[in-house]
């Protein structure tokens, strides 16, 4: 592990332990792998694909199961928890995927609102019934992702910039005390990738919700992250501020210097 | 010719596929040989024109007295209500079985009693079940009821299953992420995917139930079908038409509102 914290040390929000995951048995995709995620800021995870980057971050709200290891939150084991109690600590963990992942056939509105299941008997939330104060919160966020024209238009009408403002502002929904991102740039141009990026700033800048984001993105991750884990070959090769990554260090994330060209 | 060397050189662009060829042949062999076992001929057929024309020129004119009309009337509104009640519990049973049933969502020690059920509502044919459902609950309205919830069951649930296994896991994915319990992960992350289809499958069962409601009497199970096997066996066969005649306007009316209940749903 290279690189070092400057200052003092940052508490953590998520702290994992020893975790591994194999998908078949004896080919570990993940190794033991240890991290405390900072409590504020955007932590980038970088790394080519096919390192485990998403493994990892799906294990955090176990989408994935991992083999092995810890997660520690809220000061429980994540791993070990029963199904109801998984369920109430995946409510403060908001998640923003690659492709979006909403619900193509429903409205901005009832995307945006699904991020209040959690919260919410199933009959209540079959039937639309919303507590007036998450619908206000609803608008509210809407008009911070600048979507307030679009509320009552199906998901799949919008752009691929809009739906993943939606799913930002799903996620946000929840009232996380952490965002995980899945690549949530890699589906779109440059220029929507940057306004995104500069989206989760401000929110984990407003709202004070730390920000864990995968991206192969080096420069867009050197930019806006505060912490960066370099991961290669399922492990972790570089932890530290986005300053402290050298040359050499992304020739061991990415292999050989072609790509730097 | 030296304009293409390679010519001779290069294989066949396309290949014959011989075995699909044979098969053909097979099929068109057997079928005359099963035509000639079971005295299929052209000469029973060009007399049955003539019985045919014969049979139509006794149903003309249609019977309109108001007796038979009455008579009409009762039994196609018996049809039509067990067709929607049939179905109202059809669709209401096929939901749930359907989830069940699908095996990208529930384990395998689900799907597999549920498939089976729904293979077993599949094998016989409406009139078979109602014949059962006849010596089971007796004769009326409630055995052809029956008959035709279960053929709902069978189709809509079959339907409904394979359409759930064709959904997008990421939508589902997302909306377990949320922490939500399971029953609205099912009302958000499957049902908005597959809810134009479940409506098609049911708008389409709702008219294979009238269509059938109207044959289901002719084995005492209630409905017009009873009205119509009487109506053969003495020879009013101007009364039949008449009850043919208003069966293909039901049916007709009831593609119209098929096709209005889908525009909701688009």
């Amino acid at each position: 592990m290279a690189g070092a914290q400057p200052g003092a040390p940052i508490p953590a929000t998520i702290e994992v332990r020893g975790l591994s995951k194999e998908y078949r048995r004896g080919v570990p995709v993940l190794r033991n792998i240890s991290i405390a995620f900072p409590d504020r800021g955007i932590t980038a995870v970088i790394g080519p694909s096919g390192t485990g980057k998403s493994t990892l971050i799906r294990c955090i709200n176990r989408l994935v199961e991992p083999t092995a290891g810890e997660i520690l939150f809220h000061g429980a084991d994540l791993v070990r928890l029963s199904r109801k109690a998984l369920r109430e600590h995946r409510r403060r963990i908001g998640m923003v995927f690659q492709e979006y992942n909403l619900v193509e056939r429903l409205t901005v509105m009832e995307n945006v609102l699904s991020g209040r299941l959690g919260y919410l008997p199933a009959w209540k939330a079959f039937l639309r019934r919303y507590p007036p104060q998450d619908i206000a919160m609803a608008w509210d966020l809407l008009e911070t992702v600048g979507l307030t024209q679009y509320v009552n238009q199906r998901a799949d009408a919008l752009s691929g910039g809009q739906r993943q403002r939606v799913g930002i502002a799903r996620a946000v929904m929840q009232q996380p005390d952490i965002l995980l991102a899945d690549e949530p740039t890699s589906s779109l141009d440059p220029k929507t990738s940057v306004e995104i990026m500069e989206l989760l700033a401000s929110i984990t800048d407003t709202r004070h919700i730390p920000v864990i984001v995968n991206i192969h993105n080096v420069p867009l991750a050197k930019r806006f992250a505060s912490h960066v884990i370099g991961m290669a070959g399922g492990a972790i090769v570089y932890e530290g501020p986005p300053d402290g990554l050298s040359d050499d260090h992304l020739n061991q994330i990415y292999g050989g210097e072609d790509w730097q060209e | 010719m030296s304009a293409h060397p390679a010519a001779h050189s290069r294989p066949p662009a396309f290949l014959p596929n011989w075995p699909a060829r044979l098969a053909w042949l097979a099929l068109i062999a057997y079928s005359f040989y099963a035509a000639s076992i079971l005295d299929v001929t052209w000469e029973r057929f060009v007399t049955g024109i003539d019985n045919g024309i014969r049979f139509i020129g006794r149903m003309l004119p249609p019977d309109t007295s108001a007796s038979k009309l009455q008579l009409l009337a009762k039994g196609l509104y018996e049809s039509i209500e067990m067709a929607i009640i049939a179905s109202a519990l059809g669709i209401a049973l096929s939901l749930p079985i359907g989830l069940l049933a699908a095996r990208n969502l529930m384990p395998a020690w689900v799907t597999w009693p549920m498939r089976l059920f729904i293979a077993l509502c599949r094998s016989f044919h409406q009139v078979i079940i109602a014949i059962i459902f006849v010596k089971a609950v007796g004769f009326g309205a409630l055995a052809g009821i029956l008959a035709l919830t279960v053929a709902s069951i069978g189709f809509i649930g079959k339907l409904f299953a394979e359409a759930i296994e064709e959904i997008s896991l990421k939508q589902v994915e997302a909306i377990r992420a949320t922490g939500a319990p399971f029953f609205s992960v099912i009302a958000y992350g499957v049902l908005p995917q597959v809810l134009t289809r479940f409506v098609g499958f049911a708008t389409y069962q709702v008219d294979s139930n009238l269509r059938n409601s109207t044959m289901v009497g002719i084995v005492g199970a209630g409905g017009i079908g009873g009205t119509m096997f009487a109506a053969f066996q003495r020879f009013d066969f101007d009364f039949l038409l008449t009850i043919l005649l208003a069966i293909i306007a039901v049916i007709m009316v009831s593609e119209l509102l098929q096709n209005q209940v889908k525009k909701l749903y688009q």
